[in-house]
């Protein structure tokens, strides 16, 4: 499972969490969103969002 | 091509003024579709790209303005293929010749968008130090705050609208007193019923703020080490940092010198087009089709419009209904605030899960809502039963 971050406001969605409040359920993949789904903090195009990798919170 | 939109050659570059959140996100948005065409954008300041919006919750965690910078201006410059001229004012626009002068130099332009921005208002305080009164619009401002609340413990802040509620959450988190100071008996006057304010005055008061309400400041004084806030009910305050956020006033100056039609900010139409060809405007400085609306979402939908326009495809902006997430951590609020002109009325509902406020018009079709607590969870339900604000 994979975290992709919002160029634009810092949001992270995390794959294994998915957005279940959006109706995206855990699990669901990066590729599997739709093109016109949008940032839920900020609006950003789901273009605007890159991998990262994120470390374990210490 | 429809009358009204640009037909020259592309000789000279488009310029953008204003690298916020509006400038640039039309830049980004434009490369998408054109990653040829000349770009230069204008910044009075250093350039770098943070995202605004945090400004208002990056103390508590200890964000120093370098981290909330997720960008230099050399990284921008690669980034968009552009040339950025920072620290660099424009001083006059001769939209007859399609040159602007800055820093005292003419740039010709093909088209000009004015992502200018908003100024913060300054509320009409007395005293010897009324102008040491902080606000923070940007990032510069933020790093003065961090500056000003070093050592500090008491906290005044004038006004209790989305960007003073935020600061005073994220202060009390960490320690200080803060005094908020409103004029209005619950906090977030203009997009909350009276019911849900209270509730979130209630949560920052046992967060450690303490509540002015019906209040004015009057006068700020420097004393000793502090500042001395005198309130309209005769209280004086006895704190180290002033913090006024009572509002923006969109930047309309240049536009208005250069001939461009204004009202309380740079008029455009559905194109984002002013009155004058080829000048466009989004943004916090801009009034599209009447609306000036200084948040995030309602900025990302006027870049993604005005790019395909800039890039040959005219495309007006169409607004969905944008709910506004306060950050305020003690008592979670989201709002969709309904159009000024419809005319209708709350209907609140309070539980343990929290207020839930639901905007009607005579027809009982839903206009906005006001959702706190745990019922902030049906924010996307209820969105979807808005009507467009600009369809």
């Amino acid at each position: 499972m994979k975290k992709w971050q919002c160029m634009v406001c810092g949001f992270i969605y995390d794959e294994a969490h998915g957005l279940p409040e959006e109706g995206i359920a855990p699990g669901t993949r990066w590729e599997d969103i739709p093109e016109n789904w949008a940032c839920p903090d900020c609006g950003a195009a789901k273009a605007d969002f890159e991998m990262v990798e994120i470390k374990a919170a210490v | 091509m429809p009358p009204g939109f640009f037909t020259g050659d592309d000789m000279h570059p488009i310029v953008i003024i204003g690298t916020g959140l509006a400038g640039y996100t039309t830049a980004r948005e434009l490369r998408k579709l054109d990653k040829d065409a000349p770009l230069t954008l204008i910044s009075a300041d250093d350039g770098r790209f943070y995202y605004k919006p945090m400004l208002s919750n990056a103390y508590a965690q200890n964000k120093t303005p370098e981290q909330l910078a997720t960008q230099d201006v050399a990284q921008m410059q690669t980034q968009l293929n552009a040339t950025i001229l920072a620290h660099a004012r424009v001083t006059s626009i001769d939209a007859a010749r399609h040159t602007l002068i800055c820093e005292g130099k003419a740039l010709e332009y093909s088209r000009l968008v004015l992502a200018l921005g908003a100024d913060p208002m300054r509320a009409p305080l007395q005293g010897d130090a009324a102008d040491q009164v902080l606000a923070v619009n940007d990032l510069a401002d933020y790093a003065r705050l961090r500056q000003a609340l070093e050592g500090g413990k008491n906290v005044a802040i004038i006004g209790a609208g989305l960007i003073g509620c935020e600061f005073a959450n994220d202060l009390c988190g960490v320690g200080f007193t803060v005094h908020v100071i409103d004029p209005n008996p619950a906090p977030l006057n203009q997009l909350l019923p009276e019911a849900a304010g209270a509730q979130l005055r209630a949560a920052l008061m046992k967060a450690g703020a303490r509540w002015h309400a019906n209040s004015n400041a009057v006068s700020v004084n420097r004393a000793h080490d502090a500042y001395l806030v005198t309130l309209s009910d005769g209280t004086v305050l006895d704190v180290d940092v002033v913090l006024s956020a009572i509002g923006l006033k969109p930047r309309v100056t240049l536009a208005q010198q250069s001939g461009i039609k204004i009202n309380r900010g740079i008029v455009t139409d559905r194109y984002l087009r002013t009155s004058t060809p080829d000048v466009y405007a989004l943004g916090d400085c801009a009034e599209v089709e009447g609306l000036v609306l200084p948040f995030v979402t309602p900025i990302m939908h006027a870049a993604r419009a005005l790019a395909k326009t800039l890039a040959g495809t005219p495309t007006p902006v169409v607004y969905p209904a944008m709910p506004v997430v306060v950050k305020t951590p003690a008592y979670p609020i989201v709002v969709s605030p309904p159009p000024a002109d419809v005319p209708g009325a709350w209907q609140v509902s309070e539980s343990e899960e929290g207020v839930r406020a639901l905007f009607y018009d005579a027809q009982q079709h839903l206009h906005g809502f006001a959702l706190t607590g745990k019922a902030t969870s049906e924010k996307l339900a209820l969105t979807q039963q808005l009507p467009p604000l600009l369809a």
